[in-house]
């Protein structure tokens, strides 16, 4: 009987443990389903969904408000992935909101920047840094491709370059010797 | 043979090892230039210590290990350094590299070799001078050694220190050739990885169809304890976990590694390497390679790092007709090369000029049908055919559900596959994948933090200045700050405007002052 009553005390004393460890471990900060969305979203902050960057469109999927296939750079697996996430059906991008294209990165001719600053404080990640009236350089490593520069800058300095390859980031590709199978969003778009 | 145990699956291959392994290991030529890659190994490349213009000596640390997984890349012989440029080196992608380019000058003058005395030594000491020497592992993984000679945190104490002998590639015999020659030199390495190590037993595992690699091993090791055994020759006994189990019927934790079942594995040819390194002071300059296949004397070359391919198959003969394909490594886990412009790396064990017949034949993939022959002879025990559907529909998380990370890539289930299905490109492919996804989503979350942190900046920042406006409204509105501030700015566009149309338009400029 004492035994009983010890175990199941020292049951109860587990399982408590187990469950503050739980919430401490498990924690998730605001709305759990407005998380998982912004997740899935590339973070390129580019707004070409309509909003003023992931966090704002993923509130507004959540809300059901937005539509899933808003976000180009996301592309075709984003779609899916969110599809996936929702229960929903996959569909194609809306070619409203552009298209998917290879991420590219802003290089700033460094020659003919004036220094205004006007980059600066369009880049939503702070990628771009300088001081005025001294040339602007972009860090590659944190710049998100989202072309939100190009426009501000009076001088038309900014490009977008592709990514360069090496040996580094080359990949193997689908092995071409048979046909791919067609992905779920062409299946539904066909 | 005592103690010997079988391991899951595997193949018989068709053997082609006496085309190679009939004559001595030969040195070719000093070839007049040399391509010495920064990225040989495993891990971060080696940072460069010279400068174009630079002269080298035979020997000298031109590259130098960058963190903790990585190794030194040194000159291979003496001579001027011309370039520190991308070079196109073996790698399945053709692409460039970063290569140290030497143009020797014909003396090869070695740097003052020293030897050092490893038993006096500490062993962490011992451990940065065989990563100084740019030991690697020469099976062709090139793991740096040096980091497989710690032990701390892994393992109370080693078991089994294996060395691999078993050069299971239909092909290669480049490690045959250096266990029938230079067995004393090998043992004198195992000498020194189990003074490091101290393992309770040393087994040389060598597939029994080179009798003679055994017979020169058993002879070498007479005496010391350590024992030499024969394992059956089956594809891919010399992958380390087939080793492992042949020897020790042990097998490592899916996700484990061999030192958590108190395993350690160097191949023959680097305990060879750590013998030269610890009694000889000479670092990591040259490799055996195997050069085979259609090629008009087929043999074993001890070649220098960085002698291009083409001249290695010029030492050789040249190519013989029926050449189809030039493949680095061998016909199970090689990769093509789209040039033999390339240079030996220490991971290049064997240059095979395959012709038709040596290869599968390039046949169309037809749907699987479901046979599981490639279930049977999958030695990590896996299921390559779900695995295939799974990275054919880039289902990746199911793919990582199933073990995709345990393959090793041998290339038995594609051997087999009746439908002839190229099943372990898709696992490259899928693991390829998986890696860049989990790269982006780094970045991804690294953008999302900053983004963060600049909205929580522009909205404390607009609250001051909110603050400071309540402050002095009544002061505010007559002064005309932002008039004076937009003047600057349009002149300095105005500026720079011309000044890039002027850069731009340099061909009519050039050829207007030709003419004046
Ligand atoms: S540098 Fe330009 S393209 Fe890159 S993240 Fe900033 S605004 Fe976007
Ligand atoms: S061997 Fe080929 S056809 Fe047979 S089950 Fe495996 S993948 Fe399918
Ligand atoms: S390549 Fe991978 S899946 Fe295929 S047999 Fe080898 S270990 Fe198994």
């Amino acid at each position: 009987m004492i035994v009983d009553i010890f175990s199941l005390g020292l049951l109860a004393a587990a399982s408590g443990l187990l469950l503050g460890f739980a919430a401490v471990r498990f924690k998730v900060e605001g709305d759990p389903i407005v998380e998982q969305i912004d997740s899935i979203l590339p973070q390129t902050q580019c707004g070409q969904c309509g909003y003023a960057g992931c966090r704002p469109y993923a509130e507004a999927i959540a809300a059901g408000e937005a539509d899933i296939n808003q976000c180009p750079p996301g592309g075709e697996g984003g779609v899916i992935a969110l599809a996936e996430l929702l229960g929903r059906d996959p569909k194609p991008l809306n070619p409203e909101n552009g298209a998917e294209k290879p991420k590219m990165l802003a290089v700033i001719d460094e020659q003919n920047c004036i220094g205004c600053t006007l980059c600066l404080q369009a880049c939503p990640v702070d990628a771009i840094l300088g001081a005025a009236k001294h040339m602007h350089t972009v860090i590659a490593r944190e710049c998100t491709g989202c072309e939100l520069c190009l426009a501000p800058c009076p001088v038309d300095c900014i490009d977008m370059l592709p990514v360069a390859q090496n040996i580094g980031t080359w990949k193997w590709s689908y092995p071409l010797s048979m046909p791919e199978p067609r992905r779920a969003a062409e299946q539904v778009a066909a | 043979m005592s103690g010997l145990f079988a391991f899951h699956g595997g193949l018989k291959t068709v053997r082609h090892k006496t085309e190679s392994n009939q004559t001595p290991i030969q040195t070719p030529p000093l070839p007049p230039r040399l391509l010495v890659p920064l990225r040989q190994h495993i891990g971060n490349p080696a940072k460069p210590l010279i400068q174009p213009g630079d002269r080298v000596l035979k020997g000298q640390m031109i590259g130098q290990a960058d963190g903790y997984i990585s190794a030194a890349v040194h000159a291979p012989t003496s001579g001027v350094v011309v370039a520190l440029e991308p070079v196109p080196v073996p790698h399945p992608s053709g692409l460039a590299d970063w290569c140290v380019v030497i143009d020797s000058d014909g003396e090869d003058r070695w740097i003052d070799r020293q030897a050092v005395d490893y038993r006096q030594m500490h062993p962490s000491d011992l451990r940065n001078w065989i990563r100084n020497s740019g030991v690697v592992g020469l099976g062709g993984a090139v793991f740096p050694s040096a980091v497989k000679m710690n032990l701390s945190g892994h393992c109370e104490r080693l078991e089994h220190l294996i060395l691999n002998g078993a050069e299971c590639e239909p092909w290669i015999t480049c490690d045959d050739r250096i266990m029938r020659e230079r067995a004393a030199q090998i043992v004198a390495g195992i000498h020194i990885l189990a003074h490091l190590l101290n393992p309770r037993e040393v087994l040389i595992g060598i597939e029994d169809d080179k009798p003679d690699a055994i017979a020169a091993m058993s002879a070498a090791c007479a005496g010391t304890g350590y024992q030499v055994r024969a394992v059956p020759t089956r594809y891919p006994s010399g992958d380390v976990k087939q080793l492992t189990k042949l020897l020790t019927n042990k097998e490592a934790p899916i996700k484990g590694r061999s030192t958590d079942i108190g395993v350690q594995c160097f191949n023959v040819a680097t305990a060879y390497s750590v013998h030269r390194a610890v009694n000889h002071g000479e670092p990591v300059i040259s490799r055996i390679v195997t050069v085979t296949g259609h090629v008009r004397q087929p043999g074993n070359v001890e070649a220098l790092i960085g002698t291009p391919f083409s001249a290695l198959i010029d030492w050789a003969g040249g190519y013989r007709e029926g050449a189809e394909r030039l493949i680095m490594g061998g016909p199970m886990m090689g990769f093509a090369l789209h040039s033999d412009e390339v240079p030996v790396t220490k991971a290049a064990n064997c240059i095979l000029i395959a012709g038709a017949a040596d290869l599968p034949a390039e046949q169309p993939a037809l749907p699987c049908i479901r046979c599981g022959a490639c279930v049977e002879v999958c030695p990590a025990n896996l299921l390559p055919q779900q695995l295939y559907w799974h990275a054919r529909a880039r289902e990746f998380d199911k793919a990582q559900d199933d073990q995709l990370f345990s393959c090793i890539e041998c290339g038995c289930c594609s051997y087999v596959c009746p439908s002839h299905i190229p099943l372990v490109q898709y696992y490259r492919f899928a693991k390829n994948e998986i890696w860049a996804q989990e790269k982006e989503k780094q970045k991804a979350e690294l953008a999302r933090q900053r983004h963060q942190a600049r909205v929580e900046r522009l909205e404390r920042e607009k609250q001051e200045r909110e603050a400071k406006l309540r402050q002095k409204a009544p002061a505010k509105a007559a002064s005309p700050v932002g008039e004076s501030a937009q003047v600057p700015l349009e002149t300095a566009v105005a500026r720079a405007r011309s000044a890039r149309e002027s850069v731009t338009a340099p061909a009519t400029a050039d050829s207007d002052a030709a003419q004046g």
